[in-house]
């Protein structure tokens, strides 16, 4: 059972870290490494998307395998980050439209705000609990 | 809920981390279910009675606050 988990914990950093790594290709590649070539753009972003399917599959086999007071705490973590990054992200695009800000709303800010609140909430779950 | 989770183990000479291994937990489930933090779901609550060799109302019992 805790091998399974230290299993499937190893499986979703390297899907994480290759999604990441195949985003940064994705992105960057285009710019500095084919200079724009239009199929190898296409392939890239298609590999991107299949290592970010299989990143969540591997996820979901994580979040499976977890025992009930880790899923509990998980679950209420993603209750929480989702709520909190659908009324945050509309107001941050709201302060955007209305031009309250003088900076462009990026979703990258609410990726690092979702990563960052969902850290906190299992963080502050997890000593709820011991 | 209350229970007598932390008596029993000692009883047995269990420490938290063997009864995890032994009921399929993590050790801070053990350690949540003792402190009372957390109700155990029906499957482990069988498992520890099983365990034990006794019934569920022998080890858990609820008591209104």
């Amino acid at each position: 059972m805790k091998k399974d988990r230290k299993k499937n914990l190893y499986q979703l950093a390297a899907w994480t870290w290759s999604w990441v790594a195949t985003l940064a290709i994705a992105s960057f590649g285009p710019k500095y490494i084919w200079d724009g070539h239009t199929f190898l753009t296409i392939f890239a972003i298609s590999v991107n998307l299949a290592n970010g399917i299989l990143m969540i599959v591997a996820n979901r086999n994580f979040f499976n395998n977890l025992d009930e007071l880790q899923r509990k705490i998980h679950l209420e973590s993603l209750a929480l980050t989702l709520g909190l990054a659908v009324v945050v992200g509309l107001t941050y695009s709201l302060l955007d439209v209305t031009n309250v800000i003088v900076v462009d709303a990026e979703i990258s800010n609410l990726v690092v705000f979702i990563g960052i609140t969902y850290l906190i909430c299992v963080t502050v779950n997890t000593r709820r609990y011991t | 809920m209350k229970n007598k989770l932390k008596v029993l183990r000692a009883e047995h000479s269990y420490t938290q981390e063997d009864l995890a291994d032994i009921i399929g937990v993590s050790r801070q489930t053990i350690n949540a279910i003792e402190k009372e933090k957390f109700d155990p779901s029906l499957p482990t609550a069988f498992r520890i009675s099983q365990l034990f060799k006794l019934t569920i109302e022998d080890i858990f019992y609820f008591e209104e606050n």
